[in-house]
């Protein structure tokens, strides 16, 4: 009797399907197409008002200046600001997840964990409204204080600025924004360390930062670093409260504490835009397209440190 | 409302794998017939080939026919969905809908085929359904509650009871006690000798003693190695299979030398 | 004395063993620090602390943040000598985690002060039934800005659910493929697309569809939709793929066609939670500023027509009232705040309503 290697045609190619099935089936796939459309639509339009800028003559430019140069400052301003907030916010995150989901009393520990998603959906106008009214004047003291005592460190060397209007201050306040999202993909990460190795490191008498150490970090490090990223992201793309809170020059310094900044590609963008024209749409488009290309690559990776890890979907 | 299932050499593949092999079968209506072997010998992919469920994996196929009352149920034209309405199943783990009460579970087959029904048909219907599964004594006040709040064993008869709410002509049952405990086995086991008064029923199990107890006639499957196409081994009376073997194979499962 | 064959057997057996007394099992007697000793120990640095701060120079961050360094400090080194270093370690650490949750609680905190106690000022009634056509200084409201928020937001919902659902159905019930990998990676790069970048696409279609400088509510429900959609599609994803799969074959056994499968019973399944993840992508969603800044602009009268010039939305309206207040500037500033406000009020309205559907929802056992 033959085996296994007889590969007969089939009968029929597909069964018999229903009218409803097909259009059913066809809906649902043209949507998922339209939204490749829409994001093809997106990189094309951006690139299409762009262009104009990219290839104009540096005389036709506003301010008559290069568009490398016009944009350079700006994407650093944008790291700048990101990379305080990223420094921040995560050692921040991880404690307070840790604390959330290993330390709180469990009748309290669900509702710290609706508070913390509760400030996660605070719009980011009202962040900069915060930053500038409240956080910059509080500030003043501190960054006097850095700048006195660690004035040597090039980051905090002076003039101090009297506002608190201030690239640490922003980044301060992004920091606040995007510690809710981390919190929130750490929370879930401890929360799923399995309770086999925690029980297994606690039956061996271990203290309890111990099992922490043995059972749920070394499990939740790629997700931990897909959160930062995820912030990072955010962070990146923030305009309003930058827009509102750094005071700006231009120029382009590590000076944390003085209140010439370079601004943020995004806060530029809504800065200039209302009163832009001509040329000078395009080359604030054109600034948005580098936006998008940076903030598409740090998405990107932290999608593809979490598909790394094989995740359980409950589906069988 | 029952009717008789021939199978002639039917082979069943997944893509270009063959799982199950070249199976002559014959059953009578009105009996109760259990499919029996070791794992993986492909006693639930030929019940599932009974009414189409193994085309809900892609690539699956089959080659050869099965006919239901002399109807080719894999005739060119034949719609899957047409044939799922008359050969009814009862799975492994009970599973009543979570969104639906018990009296909704019970029509949800003939809801869902938009068959218009006034209300005091409906009524019957669902009346009807629960005393054919033996559950009416005990829902009969608690039509309205969700059908999930039941025990294990209450909700494989309230599965029970929508499979044969829609009339089907054959009842498949894939292990429909292995998820229970030994009293609501005893229940459904107790069902089936009533409810082959009424319908065909085919039924894989993976206890012996139960297929002994329950069916009339008994089919054995075996599989010689793993990759290799289950095959249907030898299918008799059920007191022949168990007492007079005419296989070697046969004899050595029932009597627990593998398996 | 043993011969030849006695020493062999001897040795068989094994010289005789000197074995050391066992062990103690139980190690030495480690002492405990009493329940009340962190507390004890915290109140006695925020003495010494402000003690020296009274002579040095007062500030309370100051005082907060060396209360919690000195804290940490004695409580290690307390806890080392009563208890061993192991379990002075696990205190050090708790100190720290508690006190970093302590101090992120506190920005978090002071931002919903601020909003409630500057909004309040202006939180009447004038404030939700005027616009601001014609108000220099005091007076006027955010009426018009309500009304334009809520329209925008509608409209973007209403393009952004059906697409999200449908594709979030094809990639979980049909999709095995390479377009169905596709679709999933580029939802995935589509949930990072800045805010500011989606106002950006929205005025740059329009530029080149209708004309440069167009601005109107409809561009901002373009740019919020394509914000919205991967959110939609994510949520209703996870839901979809909770559905076990045993349902969905116990339908199709009982003869249902696959797309009312999906319509009648799977979707049902998870309603709740399908429901819930859209409310939330709206209440993302409309607290959005940039996008609409650059593809509605602002206006100062009521316009509840999305197709026709710019309009007022909540955001950009608390916004333009900070960053170009008219003289005096009070009054601006006031109704920027209670802008924000209400703003964040319908946004934790909105969460607040997700999570009561997902509680109302969730399969019933009883």
């Amino acid at each position: 009797m033959t085996t296994t290697e007889v590969t007969p045609e089939p009968r029929t190619a597909k069964p018999v399907t229903q009218l409803g099935d097909r259009i059913f089936a066809g809906s649902a796939k043209g949507a998922g197409i339209l939204i490749l459309i829409v994001l093809a639509g997106v990189a094309a339009f951006l690139l299409t008002e762009a262009f104009p800028a990219i290839v104009a003559p540096t005389e036709d430019l506003p301010g008559e200046q290069n568009l490398l140069l016009y944009i350079w400052p700006l994407l650093f301003g944008t790291l700048l600001s990101a990379v305080i907030a990223l420094f921040v916010a995560t050692p921040l995150a991880v404690c307070v997840a840790l604390f959330i989901s290993h330390y709180a009393p469990r009748r309290i520990a669900q509702g710290l964990g609706y508070l913390v998603d509760l400030l996660a959906a605070v719009p980011s106008i009202v962040y900069g409204l915060w930053g500038v009214g409240v956080l910059a004047p509080a500030s003043v003291g501190l960054m006097t204080w850095l700048n006195t005592y660690l004035g040597w460190i090039p980051l905090f060397a002076g003039p101090v600025s009297a506002t608190g209007r201030t690239m640490l201050v922003t980044g301060l306040v992004l920091a606040v924004m995007i510690l809710p999202i981390i919190t929130a993909v750490a929370r879930e990460v401890f929360l799923q360390a399995p309770r086999l190795h925690e029980e297994a490191a606690l039956a061996l008498g271990a203290t309890r930062w111990e099992m922490i150490k043995m059972a749920v970090l070394p499990f939740g490090r790629s997700g931990l670093i897909s959160g930062a990223m995820l912030g990072l992201g955010r962070a990146l793309g923030e305009t309003m409260a930058v827009a509102i809170v750094l005071s700006v020059s231009g120029v382009v310094t590590f000076n944390l504490v003085s209140s010439g900044n370079p601004s943020s590609i995004a806060a530029n963008i809504a800065l200039q835009f209302p009163e832009a024209s001509g040329l000078g749409v395009n080359v604030l488009i054109a600034s948005g397209l580098v936006l998008f290309v940076v903030t598409l690559a740090v998405n990107m990776l932290a999608r593809y440190i979490v598909n790394r890890r094989s995740e359980f979907s409950g589906a069988n | 409302m029952s009717k008789n299932i021939e199978a002639k050499d039917l082979n069943i593949y997944y893509g270009s794998f063959r799982a199950v092999e070249g199976v002559d079968m014959s059953i009578k209506e009105k009996t109760v017939t259990a499919l029996i072997g070791p794992s993986g010998c492909g006693k639930s992919t030929f019940l599932r080939s009974i009414n189409r469920m193994h085309e809900v994996i892609a690539g699956a196929y089959v080659e050869g026919s099965l006919e239901l009352d002399g109807q080719d149920l894999y005739g060119p034209g034949m719609d899957p969905v047409l044939v799922r309405r008359k050969i009814g199943m009862v799975f492994q783990r009970p599973n009543p809908f979570p969104t639906m009460s018990i009296y909704d579970n019970v029509i949800a087959g003939m809801r869902l085929n938009n068959k218009k029904a006034k209300k005091a048909e409906l009524d019957d219907t669902v009346e009807r359904s629960l005393r054919g599964a033996n559950l009416w004594n005990e829902v009969k006040d608690r039509l309205d509650k969700p059908g999930s709040g039941l025990s294990g064993g209450q909700q494989q008869r309230l599965c029970i009871a929508r499979a044969i709410a829609v009339q089907p002509d054959v009842l498949l049952m894939d292990e429909p006690c292995s998820a229970l405990d030994p009293i609501s086995t005893l229940a459904i086991e107790d069902l089936i000798n009533e409810l082959k008064n009424d319908y065909t029923i085919v039924i894989v199990t993976h206890n012996m003693q139960q297929a002994a107890r329950v069916s009339d006639f008994t089919g054995f499957f075996n599989i010689e190695g793993t990759g290799k196409p289950g095959k249907l081994v030898e299918m008799d009376e059920t007191k022949t299979i168990f007492s007079q073997p005419t296989q070697k194979a046969t004899e050595d499962y029932v009597s627990g030398r593998f398996g | 004395m043993p011969t030849g064959t006695e020493h062999n057997e001897t040795d068989i057996l094994g010289p005789e063993l000197d074995l050391p007394a066992t062990p103690d099992l139980v190690p030495r007697a480690q002492g405990k620090l009493p329940r009340w000793a962190p507390w004890a120990i915290l109140a006695a640095s925020a003495v010494v602390v402000g003690g020296i701060l009274a002579t040095v120079g007062f500030s309370i961050g100051l005082w907060v943040v060396l209360t919690v360094v000195l804290f940490a400090l004695a409580t290690y080194t307390t806890s080392r000598v009563v208890e061993g270093p192991r379990k002075a370690t696990d205190r050090l650490v708790t100190v720290v985690v508690g006190s970093a949750f302590a101090i992120a609680m506190i920005p978090l905190i002071s931002v919903l002060w601020t909003v409630v106690s500057n909004g309040v000022a202006r939180f009447d009634a004038a404030f939700f039934t005027n616009s601001m056509r014609g108000v220099v200084g005091e007076g006027g409201g955010a009426y018009h800005a309500i009304l334009g928020t809520l329209i925008i937001t509608g409209l973007a919902a209403l393009m952004s659910i059906p697409i999200g659902m449908l594709t979030a159905v094809y990639l979980v019930e049909y999709g095995k493929g390479r377009l169905s990998r596709a679709i999933t990676f580029f939802v995935d790069v589509m949930t990072g697309i800045p805010s500011i970048v989606a106002g950006l696409f929205a005025y740059a279609l329009f530029a080149l569809v209708v004309g440069p400088g167009v601005r109107m509510g409809f561009a901002g429900a373009v740019a919020l939709t394509v914000l919205m959609i991967p959110i939609v599609v994510r949520s209703t994803e996870e839901m979809l793929k909770i559905v076990p799969n045993e349902l969905r074959e116990a339908s199709y056994a009982l003869g249902v066609p696959k797309w009312k499968t999906i319509l009648k019973i799977v979707i049902p399944t998870t309603a709740g939670g399908i429901a819930t993840g859209i409310t939330l992508a709206i209440a993302r969603v409309i607290g959005e500023t940039a996008p609409l800044l650059i593809a509605v602009g602002i206006t100062t009268g009521v316009n509840l027509n999305p197709f026709d010039d710019r309009m007022a939305t909540l955001p950009v309206f608390a916004y333009y009232s900070y960053v170009s207040p008219g003289i005096p500037r009070e009054p601006f500033l006031d109704r920027a705040w209670t802008a924000a406000l209400v703003l964040m009020v319908i946004v934790m309205l909105l969460n607040i309503i997700a999570r009561i559907i997902s509680r109302a929802f969730a399969p019933k056992t009883r």
